[in-house]
């Protein structure tokens, strides 16, 4: 019967096909048709620290300097930067610049957009070290931290600078132009003047948008050769990859793990994969869990899980397996560090510390947050039962996991984390510092671990200027973490994008995945 | 009739306060808005002042009031996720499903009426069975795989050669089960502006070929009910006095089919087919998100996944309307088509 209908399907297909009028694709501009999984959620940059937002900023902006593949930093708005004393750098900026407006980029729109970001509320934690910045000269800014401060260069990543001039005054409704408006209509959230190799031409949401290439932007040396951008957000994994595969689309991002076989096999497209730099692991709480406060309980269950099997089957390869926070590249990152599993003394360390006969456990862990997520916790919970941990999973869609996150309502809690500076230090404050809820210190550190010392030493590194100093202090974080089996790590989330042929992505992706579409080259096609 | 319609608008508005109420009932349960408004760094006391400005802290009957009061003036409050009043967010989606659900809904007239009455006339027909056993199939095969195995089929193409390729007739059998795919597999292009937030697909051909694979996938569920519905009535109908009466009178064949029984085989299907476009648009919901296609359907499953509570209540209250206007309809045209039945209930 399938096959009959497959049959009939086909012949009234074929009729149809020959009768449908396929989008007319021929003209002299170069136009790139992506999906992505969602669209950004607003024009205004500082509205929310996100992804989307950020691969948006991309586009439309351009930062003071930017993130280069191997982790270095690339001058974009900042031509040259000097460390003046400890707590002042001063940045040289571009000259002969402009705004898609047409006015002139000078100090004055890097002071306004910095002091623009300490008023976000999503942007002003990690802009707190910076005390002031001032204009020296139209092309010279000077930024003073209130204490020496060594991530400066990691924060001017974040810095895209505003068209000043365009975002003062005040709207129809008499609402200032630059407010920040996280639930309702402002002005920034729907009109866009930034430096980037891309103007906004329309915006509907959940549905379409469409970018033109900047004709005055002051990147004569970008190789980018694309006019048009059109975005079309496509949330259904299948739905995207089918798009690519039958040429609606050119490009797109994410690529789900269960399809990656088949794109990479695929004629019509390329896949490009990289290890990225989100980290995905357990925690277990020692507040909920007395076992927990036993540092050999706690390697114990680091040892009865095996990461590399999770990587390797679950993820079918599609994960870099981790034995600490810090992914390569990073300062804190120790290439040595290895994956401990090993059962017998798992066992062995359950019975040393009191409990061969295991106890009982609840877990919970999101369903549509991670890629695999729900799977990767019913592998962990059935690792554990071999030490005799009896487990009790609950997994939950993002919307509700966390609220009870917070709450912190299961003895073993799944996260990821990506560092929003891209070091190492941002895992420790926010994953396993001591939790203080005043100071905002450990707020996702649902294990409750908590070693003072630990906190210290991070504290002392944030104000350590000498990089390999630094990098040594977070090397030594990362192991008495890794020592004391502070959480159980499972592996950072590879990322992986799909493309036509002829378009050239993989010089402008990137571990952050925030692709530099205004250097995307298209190769002409016949 | 007019006592009838105001009795109608009642029934409205009961469904839709009932509705909010169970709605604004279960918000606790679909998540922190918050959450998905800011980003991971953001401290505690930053998303307290939200949820205090927001008035998430107030306790249910107040955050309750307070929608009635503004709903009672039209105003349903604002989504999280598009920044703008819930009702322009809805009715800027409505269209888009609107037309999907037309398009179904032609496609299934079109179809199941012919096919119905076919099968029932001639019921031992080796075609009729056929249609019969594809109608089983169509009725046990869940939506969205409908929709993946024709974007395969129709977008991206297949290529299947079960059969010698250097013989004619195996090269022909070949073509025959190949697809060349290049239908759009996602959205809906770039559809014509009529007025206001309606943009049509039904103005160019461009806009008709977005239409027919989502179209076809919603119509699959549908489409076999209504054969077999159809064909039973109609079987029933054949059975009958009157018909019998009117073949001995000699009436031509074409006549008794299609003007004496399919009128009455049709009743009931009204009935039916009348609940079932609000339940079209329900199944839409499955079928926009595999499609992309940018209509309430997809909408709500965005505002659920983000917890979006304005936007979940006040699709939900429309849905409610729709299933009330199109009942409203039915029994309307029910009246027209048998006038024995009178609206008030009344014996005639």
């Amino acid at each position: 019967m399938k096959f009959k209908r497959t049959l009939l399907a086909a012949v009234v297909g074929a009729t149809m096909t020959g009768a449908a009028l396929l989008p007319a694709t021929a003209s002299a501009e170069t136009t790139l048709r992506m999906a992505y999984d969602a669209d950004p959620v607003s024009l205004d940059i500082h509205e929310q620290l996100s992804g989307g937002i950020l691969q948006l900023s991309h586009m439309t902006h351009d930062p003071l300097v930017r993130w280069t593949q191997d982790l270095e930093f690339e001058p974009r708005l900042a031509t040259a930067w000097e460390q003046v004393d400890d707590t002042t750098m001063r940045m040289t900026l571009r000259e002969g610049v402009e705004f898609h407006t047409g006015n002139a980029f000078t100090a004055e729109d890097v002071v306004w957009t910095v002091e623009r970001l300490k008023r976000s509320p999503d942007f002003k934690a990690i802009f707190a070290p910076i005390e002031s910045v001032t204009a020296v000269d139209a092309a010279t800014v000077e930024f003073k931290t209130a204490e020496p401060y060594p991530l400066l260069l990691n924060l001017a990543t974040y810095i895209f600078p505003m068209d000043s001039e365009f975002y003062s005054g005040t709207d129809e409704d008499g609402d200032p132009k630059d407010e920040i408006v996280k639930n309702g209509n402002s002005f920034a959230s729907a009109n866009l003047s930034g430096t980037g190799p891309y103007t906004v031409v329309e915006h509907r949401k959940g549905t379409r948008m469409e970018f033109e290439r900047n004709p005055n932007y002051w990147d004569s040396e970008s190789p980018g050769n694309v006019d048009t951008i059109v975005l079309t957000p496509i949330s259904e994994n299948a739905t995207r990859v089918a798009a690519l595969l039958s040429g609606d689309v050119d490009f797109i991002a994410p690529v789900p793990p269960n399809d990656l076989e088949r794109v990479r096999e695929s004629e019509d497209a390329k896949l490009v994969t990289m290890s990225g730099t989100r980290i995905i692991f357990f925690h277990m709480d020692q507040n909920r869990v007395e076992a927990f406060q036993d540092p050999r309980v706690r390697q114990a269950f680091d040892y009865a899980v095996n990461q590399d099997a999770i990587a390797d089957r679950l993820m079918k390869g599609f994960a870099t397996p981790a034995a600490q926070f810090s992914p390569e590249g990073y300062a804190g990152h120790i290439e040595s560090l290895e994956r401990r599993y090993d059962l017998e003394k798992a066992q062995a360390l359950m019975e040393e510390a009191g409990y061969a006969d295991g106890f009982e456990i609840t877990m919970m862990a999101p369903n549509n947050r991670y890629v695999n997520d729900a799977k990767i916790a019913q592998a962990v919970a059935t690792m554990l039962a071999r030490i005799n941990v009896d487990v009790d999973l609950k997994t939950l869609p993002k919307a509700q996991y966390w609220g009870e996150y917070d709450d912190r309502a299961a003895d073993m809690m799944m996260i990821g984390w990506h560092a929003d500076t891209e070091d190492s230090a941002n895992f420790h404050e926010y994953l396993t510092a001591c939790p203080d809820a005043d100071s905002g210190a450990g707020q996702y550190n649902a294990g409750n671990y908590c070693n003072p010392e630990l906190d210290k030493l991070v504290a002392e590194a944030n104000l350590e200027v000498d990089l390999e100093k630094r990098a040594e202090m977070l090397q030594q974080v990362e192991q008495t973490l890794h020592d004391e089996a502070a959480f159980v790590p499972l592996h950072w989330q590879d990322l992986a994008w799909a493309a036509a042929p002829n378009v050239n992505i993989e010089p402008v992706l990137n571990v952050m995945n925030f692709p530099y579409l205004g250097d995307l080259v298209i190769d002409e096609q016949e | 009739m007019i006592a009838f319609l105001i009795k109608r608008l009642f029934h409205a508005l009961l469904v839709m306060f009932v509705i909010s109420i169970i709605a604004f009932s279960i918000q606790d349960n679909l998540g922190d808005p918050i959450q998905q408004m800011v980003g991971q760094s953001v401290p505690e006391s930053e998303r307290e002042a939200l949820r205090e400005e927001l008035g998430l802290n107030d306790p249910f009957l107040v955050q309750y009031l307070r929608f009635a009061k503004n709903a009672v003036q039209l105003d349903f409050g604002y989504s999280y996720i598009f920044n703008e009043p819930t009702t322009e967010v809805v009715l800027r989606h409505l269209p888009a499903t609107l037309e999907l659900v037309a398009a179904t809904t032609l496609l299934i007239v079109l179809l199941s009426v012919p096919i119905g009455v076919y099968s029932a006339i001639k019921p031992r027909a080796l075609l009729s069975r056929f249609f019969m056993g594809v109608s089983i199939v169509g009725i046990s095969i869940p939506v969205f795989l409908t929709a993946i195995v024709l974007i395969q089929l129709f977008a991206i193409g297949v290529t299947w050669t079960p059969f010698p390729a250097d013989t004619g007739w195996g090269s022909w059998l070949n073509d025959l089960i190949t697809t060349e795919g290049g239908m759009p597999a996602y959205g809906r292009g770039d559809p014509v502006h009529v007025f206001g937030t309606w943009y049509t697909n039904f103005a160019s051909t461009d806009g008709l070929v977005y239409l027919v694979l989502p179209a076809i996938s919603l119509a699959s569920i549908m489409l076999p009910l209504f054969i077999r519905l159809i064909r039973a009535e109609m079987l029933e109908v054949l059975q009958s006095e009157y018909v019998k009466f009117a073949r001995a009178k000699g009436i031509s064949l074409r006549r008794i089919y299609f003007l004496h029984a399919l009128k009455n085989t049709m009743l009931p299907v009204i009935t039916v087919g009348g609940v079932q476009i609000g339940t079209l648009v329900a199944y839409t919901i499955l079928t926009e998100t595999v499609f992309q296609w940018p209509g309430m359907g997809l909408m709500f499953l965005n505002a659920i996944n983000r917890s979006d509570i304005p936007l979940i209540v006040t699709y939900l209250m429309i849905v409610g309307l729709i299933f009330v206007i199109t009942n409203t309809l039915v029994d309307l045209i029910y009246g027209l088509v048998n006038p024995t039945v009178k609206l008030t209930g009344k014996p005639a």
